[in-house]
């Protein structure tokens, strides 16, 4: 799981009763030993004082899983598919039809570059740590520069310590390749190719790969106490909130506000959003990183906040402009998944529908209304969606976490008003990082290529002007 | 001679030509349009954004006749085009002055 708490009375005490549980039903002993070692890792990892959790743990030394690895290796392409071709078609289907191939060249090009970049940098900056016992590290190490060190029997074990690293490296480069990508969905129809490689280079490398670091990688956020299972913080409010930055230094495309800018084709839309839902399942269930019974629980909790999301934005929706429309509904089913992300692992399945509805209404006022007060032009809502559905879930993570889900998360709802507070400080960390430097790369790719084609090449549209290609009729 | 010139809805076409048809009508032909009048376009809603859609979508129908047979064939349309609400569509009738068959290069009527 991805979840580091130092370990306190309350770890060792639900260790304790994972151990008991073992001994007394055999149907969970599997379950048990699994999450046990993963426990247990962590504790050794982070606390000198873990002898006693150590030899209650020491039958379980580790070693590859092969039901785990066949989910991971699963939960791994699950992810990618929510990128290619899931957001790229969602996005697709809402620009205009001079944009829709340069935005679905961006999903596929981010794929790409951040392939190689997590190969190369990435996964060691992310999840590796020249010194386990220090949570403070800005960034975890160089070791496995071009995946050096590791083969196929590697196993990460303060990580994932059922599953070959490998996996393990590869189902991580998934987040890190549709994290960025959420990003393109603010500055659509607008951003110059050479920018947007540049940028989501630089982005990966000086945003995505410290956050992931601190929140998952035993860094100070984690180790702090944030609860974010698979993604809330890391994910969707980091991409949201470097989306309305862009958004804000661009500026709004040429005609916003006279021409007409309606979605061409919301047929690719719904496709795109049914993708992101099917996949989502990797991406949160698959977070466990594990095939267990905590897998199990993400899963039914992303389907029903999903669902409970996608109905509240339409009814709303519906009762406001007196239509239920499937932009709406598609809209809201993804803020659910958003929402749900970093409660999918710690809360039970009424705090997910709580989550659901409350992320389906929100996000539907922050795109339709937000937006229009404050006057910017964030295309898609990459903010509007995932960085305000990534707060309300970051939130209410802190208000609903289940002990009985997971040993590791209680909310204010079971009695521990304070994870509310340290959800918050994950959040304000997160903003303020990403906002500074978000802006700074900007900056700087402006200096290097410039960041918007020319108001003649905008208003071709980028498929002929950036890419010399066009749909045809 | 006449040319009748019918703004349609795109979902009456059918309709339409099976009643001229009727009329022994064989020819025609047919464009896709977009225009406005009384109906005034109307509008569509994205995530709460309003846009104005002004020209919507029609048919073109072009037919070439004789003066006698014109009236016949414009209530023909009238009724088959018709549903009563807004945007149906209009006709207009134009004094035609040559038409040569361009196979042939017969004129006149015997070219219609």
């Amino acid at each position: 799981m991805k979840l580091h708490k130092t370990p306190t009375l309350m770890g060792l005490a639900g260790l304790a009763g994972l151990t008991l549980l073992a001994v007394t039903h055999p149907a969970f002993a599997q379950d048990a030993s699994s999450a046990m070692s993963s426990a247990a890792s962590t504790a050794a990892s982070a606390a000198p004082d873990a002898s006693a959790s150590a030899s209650a743990a020491a039958p379980a030394a580790p070693a590859i899983n092969s039901g785990d690895t066949a989910w991971m290796l699963t939960s791994m392409a699950l992810v990618l598919m929510m990128t290619i071709p899931g957001l790229g078609l969602f996005y697709a289907g809402m620009v205009r039809k001079k944009n829709v191939l340069a935005t679905v060249m961006q999903s596929f090009a981010i794929t790409c570059v951040v392939t190689i970049l997590w190969f190369v940098i990435g996964y060691s900056n992310a999840f590796q740590n020249n010194d386990w016992n220090n949570p403070g590290a800005f960034i975890g190490s160089f070791a496995h520069f071009f995946m050096a060190g590791i083969n196929g029997n590697s196993i990460n074990v303060a990580e994932a310590p059922t599953i070959p690293e490998y996996v393990f490296s590869a189902f991580q480069m998934t987040f890190a390749i549709i994290t960025p990508a959420l990003i393109c969905g603010a500055f659509a129809e607008r951003l110059k190719f050479s920018a947007l490689l540049i940028f989501m280079a630089l982005w990966l490398l000086f945003v995505y790969d410290p956050i992931a670091h601190w929140v998952w990688g035993h860094g100070f956020l984690g180790s702090l106490g944030v609860l974010d299972f698979a993604g809330g913080t890391v994910v969707h409010i980091n991409a949201g909130v470097a989306g309305l930055v862009c958004a804000l230094v661009l500026g709004k495309r040429k005609g916003f506000g006279t021409t007409n800018m309606a979605p061409h084709n919301l047929t690719l839309t719904y496709i795109g959003a049914s993708l992101l839902w099917v996949g989502w399942f990797g991406f949160n269930a698959g977070s466990a990183l594990a095939a267990n019974g905590l897998a199990g629980s993400a899963m039914m909790n992303t389907q029903v906040a999903t669902a409970a999301a996608a109905l509240a934005w339409m009814f709303v929706e519906w009762a406001v402009v007196k239509k239920p429309s499937v932009l709406g509904i598609l809209s809201g089913a993804v803020a659910g998944l958003v929402a749900v992300t970093p409660a999918s692992g710690f809360v039970n399945p009424i705090g997910a529908f709580v989550i659901g509805i409350v992320a389906g209404a929100v996000c539907y006022y922050a795109a339709a209304h937000l937006k229009k007060m404050i006057g910017y032009d964030d295309s898609l809502d990459a903010f509007g969606v995932h960085g305000i559905g990534g707060i309300i879930g970051a939130l209410l993570t802190g208000f609903f976490a289940d002990p009985d889900i997971n040993s590791a998360g209680k909310g204010l709802w079971f009695g521990n008003p304070g994870q509310v507070l340290i959800q918050i400080e994950g959040i304000a960390t997160t903003i303020v990082w990403t906002a500074v430097l978000t802006w700074i790369i900007l900056m700087v790719v402006k200096m290097l290529v410039g960041l918007r084609p020319s108001e003649m090449d905008e208003e071709e549209g980028l498929d002929i002007s950036q890419h010399g290609e066009s749909v045809t009729e | 001679m006449k040319l009748v010139i019918a703004i349609i809805k795109p979902s009456r076409l059918e309709e339409v030509r099976q009643a001229l048809n009727s009329l022994d009508v064989h020819g025609m032909t047919v464009t896709e349009v977009k225009g406005y009048g009384r109906q005034k376009g109307h509008s569509e809603i994205y995530r709460g954004t309003e846009y104005a859609v002004h020209f919507l979508p029609k048919l073109k129908i072009e037919i070439a006749v004789e003066d006698s047979a014109s009236d016949g064939i414009v209530s023909a349309i009238r009724e088959s085009a018709q549903t009563g609400r807004i945007g149906d569509g209009k006709i207009f009738v134009l004094d035609l002055l040559a038409v040569t068959r361009i196979r042939t290069g017969e004129t006149g009527a015997a070219a219609l």
